[in-house]
């Protein structure tokens, strides 16, 4: 049974547009025209208990604003969305209970309090009791790897540290549907790949239901089996991160170590040159026709090394945004 | 409400422990208030040499339980919930299952708490240049004082939190609140009891709510003559009247805060 349900959602923002100068200064003032920018439109989805879901698009997409409307801090314009069986914008008490929203470049932490007294907070308003509440510490503070943190000033701990005890303060409630907008946004790489383990090892335990936003494809590659794509407020795709790899990738990154350069011209007889830096050529050959092209470069070529791989995901991505449809 | 009342506890331990970081600024907030102790000495200068419905002494009394008064209902949440709109900080705590208003209702309490001995400390030293201000409330006089003074705070933050909701519409809703402040200064009772006005003047600001923010709860504590009944009903006059608009701007204002993006 789904736990999200998204039908034909939409969202219009209404935008005061002004001209330059005193004229459009003084029109602005007196006479405001607005157009309404539509921010997403006729997005439709399911997403089933204790998926693992990625939702990518550019910067202005539409990625924050449906996330928004999925937790009821947006009213959509038109369609319908249900979570966990509730209309999120009526913020019932036992709707609010159930999800969380973390926002990696907004804090809910109290900057110059010990971040434990931030928690102690969230179990109260949550209504935990002092029991569970240790309990849930105690094992997310664990998984986290934050338990020697927690009686530190927030202001003290390092960009990580505290992505990762606002993962704690988001999750102390066990919501069932998580929305991680950017949660690895600004960390370094052991921080990020901490982070991901973490969101993996919560889904396993909790069976949590997971969408997830990321400029960052290690993200998404490590946590999601499905992708939804959404270009300009349109969704362009819906599927499995392999199917998109094998339908909008068909063709594959040949690189060769030559024991010599070769001009431009010679190589580019063998396929779609993609760079040639020094005696180092990658191409971007078809699948079909991949081995005749491969015995043909050995045979006629001084090869040192090669190999053959599947374009990176990012760059098979860039592509589906670039056309703008992924049909 | 039990389960309301446990959620409330621990936010208001929480805020004290916060209020102390801030220690050092309570005491210039406190400071910052000084203003009818500023006035005592110049209205006790007046009051010695003019024709004046009260005494020296009475003036002295006056302006210091005026200065206790306002340093118990001071009220910031306009500039707060501004800034929470503003830079959107508004959007985790809308959820939460608990209403995002009481955040700012406990974080006052608490900072009244912590800056309580501060505000002992500076009347202190009123008491020590002015020994003849000191008085002892009647019992009946300090226990209505006390509830009129809860009751003014609980005014003055409604009146101001209805204000801060306007920043749904405006960036800028502060400004309304110093603009209701030029007000407050003038008919609260903070520059001068209300016997100093015209007849008609102070009749009809019997009428508003700024004297009972400032003027009545001292007049209790003071046992000043004050009609009890009239008090209390403009009280609740304005409470409800602020209540029924804080609602309804906050739901009005909830849809405009969807509206634009959260």
């Amino acid at each position: 049974m789904a736990l999200i349900e998204v039908e034909s959602l939409g969202k219009v923002y209404p935008v005061a547009l002004k001209e330059p100068g005193w004229q459009g200064t003084l029109q602005h003032f007196f006479r405001r025209t607005y157009r309404s920018i539509p921010a997403v439109q006729g997005v439709s989805f399911q997403i089933g208990a204790g998926e693992v879901v990625g939702f990518l698009g550019a910067n202005g997409a539409g990625k924050t604003t449906t996330l928004k409307m999925l937790t009821g801090l947006i009213r959509p314009s038109e369609g319908l969305v249900r979570v966990a069986g509730f209309d999120p914008f009526e913020r019932q008490t036992k709707f609010l209970e159930q999800i969380t929203l973390v926002m990696g470049q907004k804090q809910q932490l109290i900057w110059d309090l010990p971040a434990l007294d931030s928690l102690r907070i969230n179990a109260a308003v949550y209504s935990l009791s002092p029991g569970i509440f240790q309990e849930r510490l105690e094992v997310l503070s664990t998984m986290l790897g934050v338990k020697g943190q927690l009686r530190q000033p927030v202001r003290k701990l390092s960009l990580g540290e505290r992505m990762k005890v606002e993962l704690l303060a988001a999750l102390l409630h066990q919501p069932r549907v998580l929305f991680l907008d950017e949660p690895t946004l600004g960390l370094d790489i052991n921080a990020q790949a901490a982070v991901r383990q973490f969101l993996q090892a919560y889904n396993q335990r909790y069976q949590a239901t997971i969408l997830l936003t990321s400029h960052y494809m290690a993200d998404i590659t490590a946590l999601c089996q499905r992708v939804l794509l959404i270009h300009q407020g349109s969704l362009i795709y819906d599927g499995q991160l392999e199917s998109l790899r094998a339908k909008f990738a068909p063709y594959r990154e040949v690189k060769l170590e030559l024991a010599r350069p070769y001009p431009r011209d010679k190589l580019q007889v063998y396929g779609e040159l993609e760079s040639l830096e020094g005696q180092s050529a990658r191409f971007l050959l078809g699948r079909q026709g991949l081995t005749n092209a491969i015995a043909q470069m050995l045979a006629e070529l001084e090869v040192v090394d090669l190999s053959v791989t599947d374009p990176p995901i990012e760059q098979i991505i860039g592509r589906v945004f670039q056309s703008g449809s992924a049909r | 409400m039990r389960k309301l009342g446990a959620k409330l506890g621990v936010l208001l331990q929480v805020y004290y422990a916060y209020m102390l970081e801030y220690r050092a600024e309570l005491i210039l907030w406190v400071l910052s208030g000084l203003l009818p102790l500023l006035l005592l000495g110049v209205w006790m200068q007046a009051a010695a040499t003019g024709k004046f419905p009260l005494t020296p002494v009475s003036f002295a009394r006056y302006f210091l339980a005026a200065f206790l008064v306002r340093q118990l209902t001071v009220v910031w949440v306009a500039w707060e919930f501004e800034k929470e709109v503003v830079e959107g900080r508004l959007s985790p705590r809308l959820l939460q299952p608990l209403d995002p208003v009481w955040h700012h209702v406990t974080s006052h309490l608490a900072e009244r708490l912590a800056r309580a001995p501060f505000i002992a400390a500076v009347a202190g030293v009123c008491l020590l240049l002015y020994p003849q201000a000191a008085w002892l409330p009647t019992w009946s006089g300090a226990l209505l004082g006390l509830v009129a003074v809860a009751w003014g705070f609980g005014l003055r933050f409604l009146i101001q939190h209805t204000f801060a909701l306007v920043a749904f519409w405006t960036e800028r809703a502060s400004a309304l609140e110093q603009f209701w402040f030029l007000i407050y200064l003038f008919f609260s009772g903070v520059s001068a009891p209300l016997e100093v006005f015209p007849d008609l003047v102070r009749a009809v600001v019997l009428w508003t709510p700024f004297p009972y923010l400032v003027y009545f709860p001292v007049a209790l504590l003071l046992g000043l003559p004050v009609d009890l009944l009239q008090g209390f009903a403009v009280m609740g006059g304005w409470t409800g009247l602020f209540w029924l608009a804080n609602r309804w701007v906050w739901r009005q204002g909830l849809k405009r805060y969807s509206g634009m993006g959260a």
